[in-house]
């Protein structure tokens, strides 16, 4: 076999299992437009009777707007707080020597193996305690510290020349207003980096928001779906689930199309980890 | 405060040491070691300490290793471990070697392997309790895609999430659909980092393609699988949800796993000396696993090299 052959059939080969990937979005995108339970409901393409009715029956059946508005609070209210934590920390860790630097950059390596999700049980106790149990800031509170973003924004401000600080002091600048009006600029594409990861992490989480809350007007989307989710399954009903499923994934997966270079270039930041 | 001023050497000596307080750095670390304290430090303390604290009904709590004791004679947290280990291995072994074949192939940037990439880094971007319920109908005995598409093959009605024998496989399936292209994103960038000069010059020396990915690529991916494997067992570890919400660690403890079975003590069963036990566990084991997959990594590396 030569090389041009090669080429060609391992191609096939990866068409071929991407096309399998691509199989389970193939059919939630047909099956949520094809409404009642057609005998086909396999079908990965569109035909037959088409219609957004799977999507009406999908948006009464779930309490969509309070899963959307809990989600985008919790993705919105971690971030922020995340992104004053690991600018401010990230900065010491990069231009500042102090005694003990090395030793507390190692207890912050810790969270990177230890994440929260394997503390659900410890931290239930802990969020009960402080009285943030069945809210929306006891889904948040665990991931106000990233040692992840930490690493990120050390390498960001490390990779940033020392003169435009200088410069920055001798106009008399202080410590706040240099990181704020020199340095954050100067880091956005790592901050964006960040928030991208941040988001679709918090977005896609499931099992410590299942814990740390129980009233239902406080569920986010993954939580509701998985309620949703059984009861459509338990009815058969195929094709609202398919319409729900998308009514939860489809807004980052849209952002990813767009904004697909962007969201690659995050995630590979995500595993550098320092 | 005139005892808090210090000099602070700038790294490079070429420029002037500026002065600086010695507590600002407390002062910008104080919000991260704070929360950091709470949710990840304290946390380890206190699951520690209260898995050696017995509690019996209604009476008085002494220390003991009561916990452990019961946690190693209930049969659920044995079967527990025991299907973490194969779901480990189940879901590690394919997705990394999958996203790496993924890589090797699509590494060339064209309209071709863009398009492919996209496919495959897809599943990254939902919840896994969304790919949980898309599978549940992948599996669907009869109507679903499997039985649908595969009953020309002779495959039909099986009952892949309802079978003791085949649910945890089920199961460590939609995790390796899900991280396949996640892990695939790191080797694209490890492959990126192999000198092209390098691999030229072993097909000068007449290795095979083979011999060239034994020698040379893999060596130089060193790097890529020490973080993509640790990664990859905290993922085995962390990643229920769909036990959580399809199998509920069923049939017969089939998929039964240890969060979720963290997840039922604490939740559950609200009994918390057990839920802090099967924690300690499964954070030492994780720990252990990851040095030891480091550790003989770095020998392979060596040895290769």
């Amino acid at each position: 076999m030569n090389r041009k052959t090669a080429q060609v059939s391992s191609g096939l080969l990866a068409a071929v299992a991407a096309a399998i990937w691509a199989v389970p979005f193939a059919w939630m995108a047909v099956a949520s437009l094809r409404p009642g339970v057609p005998p086909d409901i396999a079908a990965l393409w569109p035909h037959g009777e088409l219609g957004l009715g799977n999507y009406v029956d999908a948006w009464q059946s779930g309490d969509f707007p309070t899963w959307y508005i809990n989600t985008v609070l919790v993705c919105a209210g971690i971030l922020a707080v995340q992104l004053v934590t690991i600018t401010m920390a990230g900065y010491a860790f990069a231009r500042m020597r102090f005694r003990g630097r090395d030793t507390l950059f190692v207890l912050f390596l810790v969270q990177l193996l230890l994440v929260p999700t394997l503390l659900i049980a410890p931290n239930l106790t802990t969020i009960v305690t402080l009285g943030l149990y069945d809210r929306l800031a006891g889904i948040m509170a665990p991931y106000f510290a990233s040692a992840f973003g930490v690493f990120l924004m050390r390498q960001a401000f490390r990779a940033i020349p020392r003169d435009f600080e200088e410069a920055a002091m001798l106009d008399g600048a202080g410590l706040f207003a240099l990181i704020r009006h020199v340095l954050i600029p100067l880091a956005r594409p790592s901050l964006v980096a960040f928030a991208i990861v941040s988001v679709t992490f918090h977005w896609n989480e499931f099992l410590w928001p299942l814990m740390a809350v129980s009233s239902p007007n406080k569920q986010v989307l993954t939580v509701g779906l998985a309620s949703f989710a059984s009861g459509s399954e338990a009815g058969g009903e195929w094709g609202v689930l398919a319409a729900g499923t998308v009514l939860v994934a489809g807004p980052l997966l849209l952002l990813f199309l767009l904004f697909q270079r962007r969201f690659v270039s995050s995630f590979m930041f995500s595993g550098l980890k320092g | 405060m005139g005892a808090a001023w210090s000099t602070v050497r700038v790294t490079r000596g070429m420029h002037a040491a500026p002065v600086r307080w010695n507590w600002q750095p407390w002062l910008l670390l104080a919000p991260s070691l704070l929360f950091l304290f709470a949710f990840t430090y304290w946390p380890l303390i206190q699951v520690l300490q209260r898995s050696f604290v017995d509690q019996a009904f209604g009476g008085a709590a002494s220390w003991g290793v009561g916990n452990y004791t019961r946690l190693f004679a209930d049969s659920h947290f044995s079967r527990a471990s025991w299907n973490n280990l194969v779901y480990a291995a189940a879901t590690i072994v394919p997705s990394v070697i999958l996203a790496l074949a993924f890589a090797l192939r699509l590494r060339e940037t064209t309209l071709f392997t863009m398009t492919l990439r996209t496919l495959v880094v897809l599943p990254l971007l939902i919840p896994l309790v969304a790919a949980a319920a898309l599978f549940t109908f992948v599996f669907l005995p009869g109507e679903g895609l499997l039985d649908w598409y595969l009953a020309p093959l002779g495959l039909r009605a099986v009952n892949w999430l309802g079978s003791p024998t085949l649910a945890l496989g089920a199961v460590a399936a939609i995790t390796v659909w899900k991280n396949t292209g996640y892990y695939m994103l790191f080797f694209l960038a490890g492959l990126a980092g192999v000198p092209a000069e390098l691999l030229d010059a072993a097909r000068i020396d007449g290795a095979g393609a083979l011999s060239r990915f034994r020698h040379v690529t893999l060596p130089m991916l060193g790097p890529t699988f020490g973080f993509v494997l640790p990664m990859a067992l905290a993922n085995a570890l962390v990643q229920v949800d769909q036990v959580v919400t399809v199998t509920q660690g069923g049939p017969s403890d089939s998929t039964n796993l240890l969060l979720y079975y963290i997840y039922q003590q604490a939740e559950q069963n609200h009994d918390a000396g057990l839920a802090a036990a099967a924690t300690v566990i499964s954070v030492a084991a994780l720990l252990s696993l990851t040095v030891a997959s480091l550790r003989s990594m770095e020998r392979g590396i060596h040895y290769e090299s």
